[in-house]
């Protein structure tokens, strides 16, 4: 990730930062300067609740450049509840464990590691929702 | 010298806890260095995943103590980060911690370094900034992804894990501050030199002179500040390197089991270092009734020791459900092998 971009994305990597589209209404996410829906100007900054379901889900074996030594890994596509797609890989669960529709919320992992010496790249993943134990 | 109170009264308004799902049991480490014939100290220890570390732990238990305290990440004044795993040597924690849970930029921003009381120091600073009137929030968070050399006595109990804490003032605390004390000497009972992957240790020095010395005396000097007797406390939490030595101290400070045992969580995760005490906090927080004292004590290595005395308020029952209890974290349970703690904690050099 260069340096430009890992500033320019901070805020949607880390914590899902989307917009609200002033014209239609509709969250928007990842944050771009035209709704995708309306095709309105869309800059108002809104964060999303992170919680949303599995909309379909794959296993990578063959990692691409710097995800190598977490693979494998499970990626999704993660439908929020405020209605965008996003795409993100699934933590804290096992292949055997995910399913279409299964409730998630938003974390914020490490995504890769630019060698030993280069930056440590942080964003979001989801999870299985976790369940408040009753005391 | 006495108690150390600040000018407005404070005290802590959200709280959060962090530990990762994964369990290494004590019986594992025995069996492949000691033949399965040694004496554990504990049962198993919370290990980190792949992709966390000290910031993405403070990230989540931060989150948690912001959704307790219902205020906006922006209103905190500082962000600080205490931790002897910090993912960079160079580059803080805290502004990675702030960025992520909407704190930026009208902020302070920094890592503390104390060996297991990095944490408490933090807190210690919040009270501060808060009592003095220079803010009306600010977050101070201990945890650590630590680590012991393979086959090391440490190797058992060195563990992940993490606690934030948001001071503010009294009137909207969970649970207000009566006093602080705080005590240190130049102690070589544990070290780690820069570049080092694993620290040195004084063995059987880290106990008689290191934890119980500086524990004991930093409660002592906050209990008899304030005239308080160990039975006008409801809770004691200590920090916890192992089951043994908090149960050690907390006895010969006047405090019965019952005092400790909800705060006592070194038998099921580890020793989370900076995270070990204030875990204990937030297990007891979760628990606790109004109106009770609570006394938070951490030890660091090299050393030093924190102590707090804490008053519960009605606030209590009403915020502890608005984030997942301490014990959610330790019901997720996901146990692993040694060779995958191997690998999650990079102790394979492939190259």
């Amino acid at each position: 990730m260069t340096i430009p971009s890992y500033w320019r994305t901070r805020r949607q990597r880390l914590s899902l930062e989307g917009e609200i589209c002033p014209h239609c209404r509709r969250h928007v996410f990842p944050p771009r300067d035209i709704c995708p829906y309306c095709g309105g100007p869309a800059k108002a900054a809104a964060s999303l609740s992170g919680r949303g379901t599995v909309y379909s889900f794959s296993l990578v074996h063959n990692a691409p450049a710097g995800f190598e030594p977490y693979a494998p890994y499970l990626v999704a596509i993660v439908k929020l509840d405020e209605g965008p797609l996003v795409t993100a890989q699934l933590t804290d669960v096992s292949p055997d464990e995910v399913s279409i529709g299964m409730p998630v919320e938003m974390v914020t992992r490490k995504l890769r590691e630019e060698g030993e010496e280069g930056l440590i790249v942080y964003g979001y993943k989801f999870r299985p929702l976790l369940q408040a134990e009753a005391l | 010298m006495s108690v150390m109170k600040p000018l407005r009264a404070v005290g802590i308004v959200g709280y959060g806890a962090y530990i990762p799902r994964f369990r290494l049991s004590t019986t594992e480490i025995d069996r492949i260095w000691h033949g399965g014939e040694a004496l554990a100290p504990i049962r198993e220890k919370a290990v980190a995943g792949l992709d966390e570390d000290t910031v993405t732990i403070s990230i989540e238990a931060a989150r948690n103590a912001l959704a307790r305290a219902g205020i906006a990440p922006s209103k905190l004044r500082a962000v600080w980060v205490g931790s002897e795993s910090h993912p960079y040597a160079v580059k803080p924690s805290s502004a990675i911690v702030a960025e992520a849970i909407g704190a930026t930029p009208e902020t302070l921003g920094a890592d503390w370094q104390f060996a297991c009381k990095a944490g408490t120091e933090a807190l210690q600073a919040a009270i501060a900034l808060v009592g003095s009137g220079m803010a009306d929030y600010a977050l101070a968070i201990g945890a650590d992804t630590a680590q012991g050399r393979p086959g090391d006595e440490l190797e058992y109990t060195a563990a992940a894990g993490g606690a934030a804490y948001i001071v503010g003032p009294a009137e909207e605390a969970l649970a207000t501050l009566e006093g602080s004390y705080s005590y240190v000497t130049d102690m070589p009972d544990f070290w780690r030199r820069p570049m080092q992957r694993y620290p040195q240790h004084g063995g059987r020095f880290t106990g008689e002179p290191a934890y119980f010395a500086h524990t004991e005396a930093a409660v002592r000097a906050l209990m008899e500040g304030l005239h308080i007797a160990p039975e006008e406390v409801t809770w004691a939490v200590f920090h916890q390197p192992n089951v043994r030595f908090p149960r050690r101290a907390a006895q010969e400070l006047g405090f019965q089991p019952h005092h400790i045992a909800p705060g006592l969580l070194a038998e099921e995760i580890g020793n989370t270092y900076a995270g070990s005490a204030l875990l204990g906090l937030s297990a007891v927080l979760d628990i606790a009734e109004p109106g009770q004292r609570i006394l938070l004590v951490s030890f660091g290595s090299g050393a030093g020791s924190d102590a707090f005395l804490w008053r519960t308020t009605e606030r209590i029952a009403e915020r502890r459900s608005a984030a997942p209890f301490t014990r959610a974290y330790l019901a997720r349970r996901t146990p692993i092998d040694y060779g995958t703690y191997v690998r999650y904690h990079g102790k394979l050099h492939m190259h």
